[in-house]
């Protein structure tokens, strides 16, 4: 991350911040606010005051005719937004698994200590803030933590005691926070690059002057470029739906909401070439006739915003984004940004589209592709960064050169975020086809025993089958490879991301919401050595109700990790349960189950 | 494709507009004909194709689809039937076994995740979600029960919301409205934290008319009217009696007894005895019963120990203390055939309640805080000839295999009376949609 040119200025801000966050209350009088605008809205007055307070729900459900109940829907949803003061210094630290493995609990532990507040609250002078927070797309340098959404990478206990230290001192979380280097490790090599290769501002928007919306469309379709955000749905046909739907106006969307635990590939790309998503939405737009972009960028890139809305503003001065863009004429497109707030399943495309909307997150039922109605019911594309990026590489570079890279089934690159127990963790661009056994050489692996594809939402594969090929037709993979060494244990993997899921369920549909509570319950008896075979086998079954009845794609892919740890990893299993059961002793200890009351034997 | 498009069309086109349109689908192998753009469950259920549903209400448009009880594979996909308006070609799978038992599932995960305890609920006999578990005959749910500590929120001035037993249809966030148009009701977290919120001051707005309808629309007991439900007898409430389901008639099967007597034991563990009362509920039967059985180990002859092996064990109550797990085991040991019966032996039932709480709470809350208790002089009893108060309440099946169940709180008599008649003689004895109770 780049801070010198901004760095007095955030200083400035600041400082103008925290003033506020003290100051009591103001009334607003007359506010306007559109429904649309209802996240923003929420964002500024938590900004301000550290908290989002009555008096500013009331005015807001006023100004939108709204309950106030309705308002307060919205922001318990999203795990960013507090109802009381969230600390002068609010810290979000990262629990994914990886997390775990390099430090977690004594990083927690230092914060603690350094603070003198508890985790999930605040301290009693109310200047720290601590919670616990799901990945936030920092794998390559974990623990890591935000604080007031800055990020800091690498923490152990002593750097713990620094940081916390220095803000004591009066130091700002904007001017002690870390740089967040790309950590991109490899790529094909020479023509094969495709994505991470050099970028001038407006080399794929320049070939539209001499390309038809048609012939775009075409080239995007004989790509067969797929969408990078884990469903792998062709672009070229979303595209053409939205563009064939006779409704207007229609939008296009960048899914930047990167929530799958152990992906960061979305924020390197922003990093290192957010012009390059830019110029794809714009290709999208001339596709379909849209002049409305939005990138819906996660709350835990806050720290990118700057730089993203500072790209977008020299576009526009460089006329590649606004009106008659390159001097075609009637290709309009301008891009906005829209902050999330923390919530994992607004990654899912229609729950987007709701919390675009000011709603709760919620995905909708699946009656209509967002192409057919979208937001606010009109046509809608919402393809993944790396999606955009890709297009926008194939206009520029030509579809055949595209075609040279990969396999038949599966041309193009795709970028991994490798990460977990090995000494290179950071980003590699890789030709489809490349192998699991590739990708742990490359990334030195340490003793690598159990590897997590595509986050908690993939699946695992064991040692037997690293020669397997990430590609349409093997292993598909939305963009992660979390890797776990022999030393780790399986069972705490699998309690996180079952821990990810019951938290990040919307909440709406019964087999998601109650399933993975129940599932956790269920590997609560394994973790104290209760479980029987039967509960193997309960898991097994259980997984598949909720992958046939789940509305969305969170809910039916929760149990994935679970169900492939269990196929792959048996003798594992074996090993954790009883090994004679009988019908006399379920998961049940009189030992355990008596010990609360024994606390009152004296 | 939307039956709301079909609807609006009706409503704003003219009388000479068109019949909607004729069509066949085929559900389960059968074809149908049918108007085209109804609602599939709808379509399914008044052609005896019964598929379960509860977010499903009629003129909720577009429909929720929120439970997914009533999923279904359409045109090979899997999804909940109640969102689909049916058109020509369609082709359902409805009743496959994997459905069926997902479906099930999904309903006893409501019980398992909500704290529902229907003996104590106005809405007991008036309950969608019961109703929907008495029409899959659900005995007991698979899953653990959760447990999770949940409010009644007793501030709205006229309604109780009794978040133990909302389901999440999302009923009332959809349909409940004031005058104004401002929703009354919004769902509020997410995750297994999700709850419906009411907004008091819109609550304060609706018109009593509009609250009781409020309270109709839900399906299960979760928002209450203060004063407006009064317990009827059973018999006169909605679900009591006859199933919506079109079934055959099935005759009893002829009954032969084998030459020995089977003995059974009984024993009431955290329970209250209701279950053994119900037992004793089959009046003349009783007399049939002394000839077929010979009664071992029972509080009903008050044999304290047991004197030889039995064949069958009912078990009324869960285990709350060490004692009840030891004589639990014993019963396992001891019994060729284990049947919990009654809502506490199947997963804790009424004294459960304080499942929700820690123990040491409970304990101290009724020992040590309470308005009686003087400052000092009391404790918490505990003495090696007290048994172990475990940590909270547990089903019977949670700590020894169990091999049958017997809904009701109490179960019916005839119920069990059936149910033992059928281990006895290994004929298959139906149990009438009336005499399967929950409560
Ligand atoms: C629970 C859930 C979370 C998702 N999160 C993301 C995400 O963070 N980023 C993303 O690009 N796609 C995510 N997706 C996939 C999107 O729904 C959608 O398929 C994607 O944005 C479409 O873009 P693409 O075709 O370019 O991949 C998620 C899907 C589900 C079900
Ligand atoms: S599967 Fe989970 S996240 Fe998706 S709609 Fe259902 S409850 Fe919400
Ligand atoms: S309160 Fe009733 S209507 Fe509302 S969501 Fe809960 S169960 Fe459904
Ligand atoms: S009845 Fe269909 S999802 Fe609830």
């Amino acid at each position: 991350m780049q801070l010198p040119e901004s760095r007095s200025l955030r200083r400035k801000e600041e400082a103008l911040n925290r003033k506020k966050v003290r100051r009591s209350g103001r009334q607003e009088a007359g506010l306007t606010v559109k429904r649309t605008e209802l996240l923003d809205y929420l964002w500024q007055v938590q900004n301000e005051h550290g908290h989002i307070r009555s008096e500013d729900i009331a005015a807001v459900s006023r100004a939108l005719n709204i309950s106030t109940i309705e308002v307060e829907g919205v922001i318990s949803f999203y795990h960013f937004f507090h109802r009381r003061p969230s600390g002068e210094f609010t810290i979000y630290l990262n629990n994914s698994p990886v997390s775990e493995c390099k430090g977690f609990e004594r990083v927690k532990e230092a914060f603690e200590m350094a603070t003198g507040g508890n985790f999930n609250g605040v301290d009693p002078s109310g200047q720290w803030g601590l919670f616990e927070t799901a990945c936030i797309g920092l794998s390559d340098m974990e623990p890591s933590a935000l604080i007031n959404f800055f990020p800091f990478t690498n923490l152990n206990s002593l750097k713990v005691k620094d940081v916390i230290a220095r803000l004591k001192q009066g130091a700002l979380p904007g001017e002690i926070c870390d740089p967040v280097p790309d950590h991109i490790r490899s790529v094909p090599g020479g023509e094969k690059t495709i994505l991470l290769r050099d970028y001038d501002p407006g080399c794929a928007l320049a070939v539209l002057r001499r390309r038809s919306p048609e012939s775009v469309l075409e080239d995007i379709r004989r790509s067969g470029l797929r969408g990078m955000g884990g469903a792998y749905f062709p672009t070229g046909l979303k595209w053409a739906a939205c563009r064939n739907d006779p409704k207007s106006p229609k939008y296009i969307f960048c899914n930047a909401d990167e929530g799958e635990p152990g992906t960061f590939k979305d924020r390197v790309l922003m990093n290192s070439l957010p012009g390059l998503m830019l110029e794809g939405m714009a290709i999208a737009g001339y596709v379909v006739g849209s002049a409305n972009g939005t990138i819906y960028l996660r709350g835990e890139y806050t720290w990118l915003k700057d730089k993203l809305q500072n790209t977008i503003d020299r576009f526009r001065k460089m006329n590649l984004l606004g009106t008659n863009i390159c001097g075609i004429e009637g290709f309009n497109f301008d891009i906005r940004l829209q902050l999330g707030a923390g919530a994992y399943v607004c990654g899912e495309e229609t729950a987007m589209l709701n919390s675009l909307e000011g709603k709760r997150g919620e995905p909708r039922n699946k009656r209509y592709f967002p192409t057919e109605r979208g937001y606010l019911q009109k046509p809608t594309v919402i393809n993944n960064v790396e999606t955009f990026c890709a297009a926008a590489r194939i206009i520029q570079l030509g579809v055949d050169q595209y075609l040279q890279t990969g396999r038949p089934a599966s041309p193009g690159t795709k970028l991994l975020s490798v990460s977990g127990d090995c000494r290179l963790p950071g980003i590699y661009e890789i030709e489809w086809g490349t192998t699991v056994r590739e990708i742990l050489e490359k990334c030195e692996a340490d003793r690598p025993y159990f590897v997590q594809v595509s986050g908690p939402s993939g699946e695992c594969i064991s040692m037997d089958e690293f020669d397997r090929a990430i590609s349409m037709d093997d292993l598909v993979s939305g963009g992660s490879i979390m890797i776990f060494s022999r030393s780790r244990n399986i069972l705490d993997i699998l309690r996180n991301f079952n821990r990810f899921f019951k938290h990040e369920s919307c909440g709406l549909c019964t087999p998601c919401r109650a399933g993975n509570f129940i599932l956790e319950k269920k590997l609560n008896l394994f973790a104290a050595h209760l479980a029987h075979p039967s509960d193997v086998e309960d898991i097994r079954s259980w997984g598949k109700i909720m992958k046939l009845t789940c509305r969305c794609g969170l809910g039916k892919t929760a149990p994935n990790a679970l169900l492939t740890a269990q196929e792959k990893f048996p003798e594992y299993f074996e090993s954790i349960v009883a090994q004679n059961p009988d019908r006399l002793s379920k998961g049940f200890s009189l030992k355990d189950a008596v010990r609360e009351y024994d606390r009152f034997s004296s | 494709m939307s039956k709301a498009k079909m609807k609006t069309n009706g409503q704003a086109g003219n009388t000479t507009e068109k019949e909607p349109a004729q069509i066949t689908i085929t559900i389960d192998g059968r074809e149908i004909r049918t108007e085209a753009g109804r609602n599939l469950v709808r379509v399914a259920n008044e052609n005896d194709i019964f598929i379960p549903s509860l977010c499903y209400f009629e003129h909720i448009e577009p429909p929720l689809g929120t439970c997914r009880v009533c999923t279904c594979k359409i045109n090979g996909v899997a999804g909940p039937a109640c969102t689909e308006s049916v058109k020509e070609g369609m082709v359902v799978e409805a009743s496959t076994e994997e459905l069926a038992d997902a479906r099930n599932a999904i309903v006893e995960m409501m019980f398992s995740e909500g704290n529902h305890f229907c003996p104590g609920c106005q809405k007991s006999g008036d309950c969608d979600l019961q109703h929907m578990a008495y029409e899959l005959g659900l005995r007991q749910t698979r899953f653990p029960h959760l447990f999770k500590d949940r409010l009644i929120d007793f501030n709205p001035q006229r309604m109780i919301m009794e978040h133990n037993r909302c389901i999440k249809c999302g009923r009332c966030v959809k349909e409940v409205f004031t005058d104004d148009g401002l929703a009354v009701f919004s769902f509020r977290y997410r995750g297994n934290e999700t709850r419906v919120g009411i907004d008091y001051g819109q609550e304060a707005k609706l018109t009593d008319r509009q609250a009781r309808d409020a309270m109709n629309l839900c399906p299960t007991g979760a928002i209450i009217v203060r004063g407006e439900l009064h317990a009827r007898p059973f018999g006169e409430r909605r679900f009591d009696l006859q199933s919506v389901q079109k079934k055959k008639p099935v005759e009893d099967p002829r009954i032969t007894l084998p030459a020995e007597k089977k003995t059974i034991a009984t024993v009431s563990l955290a329970g209250c005895f209701g279950c053994h009362m119900s037992l004793l509920d089959i009046d003349l039967k009783l007399m049939d019963l002394v000839e077929i059985v010979e009664l071992n180990k029972s509080p009903l002859n008050d044999i304290k120990e047991f004197t030889k092996q039995c064949d069958i064990g009912l078990i009324e109550g869960g285990c709350c203390n060490a004692d009840n797990v030891e004589v639990l085991r014993e019963f396992r040991r001891k019994c060729d055939v284990l049947v919990a019966f009654g809502e506490c032996a199947l997963w804790g039932g009424v004294p459960s309640m304080r499942n929700t709480i820690p123990l040491g709470e409970c304990l101290e809350e009724a020992y040590l805080n309470c308005i009686t208790s003087m400052p000092d002089e009391c404790a918490v009893p505990y003495h090696d000839d007290l048994p172990k108060i475990l940590d909270k309440v547990y089903a019977c099946s949670e700590i020894v295999e169990i091999d049958y169940f017997i809904p009701g709180c109490p179960p019916d008599a005839n119920h069990i009376w059936k149910s033992v008649l059928s281990l006895i003689s290994g004929a298959q004895l139906p149990v009438l949609y009336s005499e399967f109770k929950y409560d």
